[in-house]
């Protein structure tokens, strides 16, 4: 059953040939971005994220070219699997504590809240984050940028939602980190997040990004996400009131998971 | 119904460096191997090109053998006996997911399926599908999705009964069989 051709190595390895410049992608980018606005005006519905974004070159195989097919979720599907605070141990959501030493870089918090579209908090849900570390160096095996890996860091977490639907982590602000997509690319930094929702179809794979990255503009994979509003959703917002004196800067970033429709209040009501 | 009031976060692609953050021990093992009843799902993520796809990232979650959605906790430490219904496999080289698991029973007494997710490094967002089981013929037929849908789009959402009784199931990102995605 299964085959025994292997794969391409992923991009990381890889220096292509006829790779284009930062100037081509960036207009690839905003001709993207174009092209699908007069769609959107031509009365199609259209995605937050475009899955064919040919600025981003590895997606352009990967991505599937028919619309998805619109149906009414299926009891499995309105449902999730089930978390409790007592699957994750308080340590794994500090990032700084997995090693004997201090990690190097700046220590930081990200917090907020995990919502339904109609605002109600999610509580016992499970959010995974994982990122390079402050020198923007992945522990993966296939990162191979040659900025130095951190004993200390190893770059990934988990938390459970409490009663709130509010979660926190303590890490090292990541560094950006370059990628072969094009010639000189840089990935503005981010931490990659992982979340469920109650429903399964609310499951959510996306990336934290910081206040006033100069890469945002220059980058194929943020802007996958069309219009600048939701791009905006993605990144953190610096509150001083979460600093922490002489220990640590503080980021809030509320989580919205979409939808389903109307079967999800039916359901809650008749707890 | 009421309003919704916020706009969803938008998703992103999982990357390629996702393993050391979503990988746990027997992630893959929604029920412990060569349990009685238990089945192996498996198949190749395929890209436009026909090649397997690395670095792919495939969920599932499904009722048990009865029907019943668990509510039992535990997917992500597994005590070798709670059934959660949720498992998690990233591909090998060869482009090859793979779960333990068991053949999901009828929920409202609908066509029994997998409902699973696909990521990968060069999708932009999460794709969802169903991998439906290939046996109940009647039900396959009264099932919305799959009723309306043409021939071959139908074939790329039901699996393959293996002659041991094992699942197989191919998905293609892109292409000729490209296989259907879903929308909520
Ligand atoms: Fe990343």
């Amino acid at each position: 059953m299964s085959t025994t051709e292997t794969a391409a190595a992923p991009e990381s390895l890889l220096a292509a040939p006829d790779q284009a410049s930062q100037a081509e992608i960036t207009a690839e980018i905003r001709a993207t971005h174009e092209q699908a606005d007069a769609l959107e005006a031509g009365g199609r519905r259209v995605p937050m994220t475009l899955v064919d974004f040919p600025p981003y070159r590895s997606s352009i195989l990967r991505h599937p070219t028919k619309n998805p097919r619109l149906v009414d979720p299926e009891t499995i599907e309105l449902w999730s699997p089930a978390y409790g605070q007592r699957d994750v141990a308080a340590i794994e959501s500090d990032l700084t504590l997995q090693h004997s030493g201090e990690p190097q870089g700046e220590r930081m918090t990200v917090q907020g809240r995990l919502l339904d579209s109609w605002g109600r908090p999610l509580a016992n849900q499970l959010i995974e984050i994982w990122q390079a570390n402050s020198a923007g160096r992945y522990i993966h095996q296939r990162d191979q940028h040659p900025a130095p890996l951190d004993p200390n860091f190893t770059g990934a977490g988990r938390a459970i939602t409490d009663e709130h639907g509010e979660y926190r982590f303590t890490t090292i602000k990541p560094g950006p980190y370059p990628w072969k997509n094009h010639v000189n690319a840089w990935r503005p930094a981010h931490i990659h997040f992982s979340v469920f929702g109650s429903a399964f179809t609310q499951r959510l794979v996306t990336q934290m990004y910081f206040p006033g990255d100069p890469l945002f503009a220059l980058d194929p994979i943020y802007n996958t996400i069309r219009r600048q509003r939701d791009r905006d959703r993605l990144i953190g917002v610096y509150d001083h009131d979460l600093t922490v004196p002489e220990f640590s800067m503080g980021y809030r970033w509320d989580i919205v998971v979409d939808g389903p429709d109307a079967t999800r209040f039916e359901r809650e009501e008749e707890h | 119904m009421p309003e919704r009031i916020l706009e969803p976060t938008p998703g992103q692609t999982v990357g390629p460096f996702f393993a050391f953050g979503v990988e746990y021990p027997r992630m893959h093992e929604v029920v412990f191997p060569h349990s009685p009843g238990a089945i192996v799902l498996g198949g190749t993520v395929y890209d436009g090109a026909g090649h397997p796809i690395p670095d792919a990232l495939v969920e599932i979650w499904s009722a048990d053998a009865h029907g019943v959605v668990s509510r039992h906790r535990g997917a992500l430490r597994r005590d070798g006996h709670t059934f959660t219904g949720f498992g998690r496999s990233a591909t090998t080289d060869e482009g090859w997911y793979e779960f333990w698991t068991v053949n999901p029973g009828a929920v409202d007494g609908r066509a029994p399926f997998f409902a699973a997710i696909v990521y990968a490094r060069g999708l932009p967002d999460k794709l969802h599908t169903r991998i439906y089981l290939p046996d109940d013929e009647e039900l396959l037929a009264a099932d919305p999705l799959l009723s309306s849908l043409p021939p071959e789009e139908r074939a790329t959402l039901v699996a393959t009964r293996t002659p041991d009784g094992h699942l197989h199931h191919d998905i293609r990102l892109q292409g000729a069989k490209e296989t259907v995605f879903l929308a909520f």
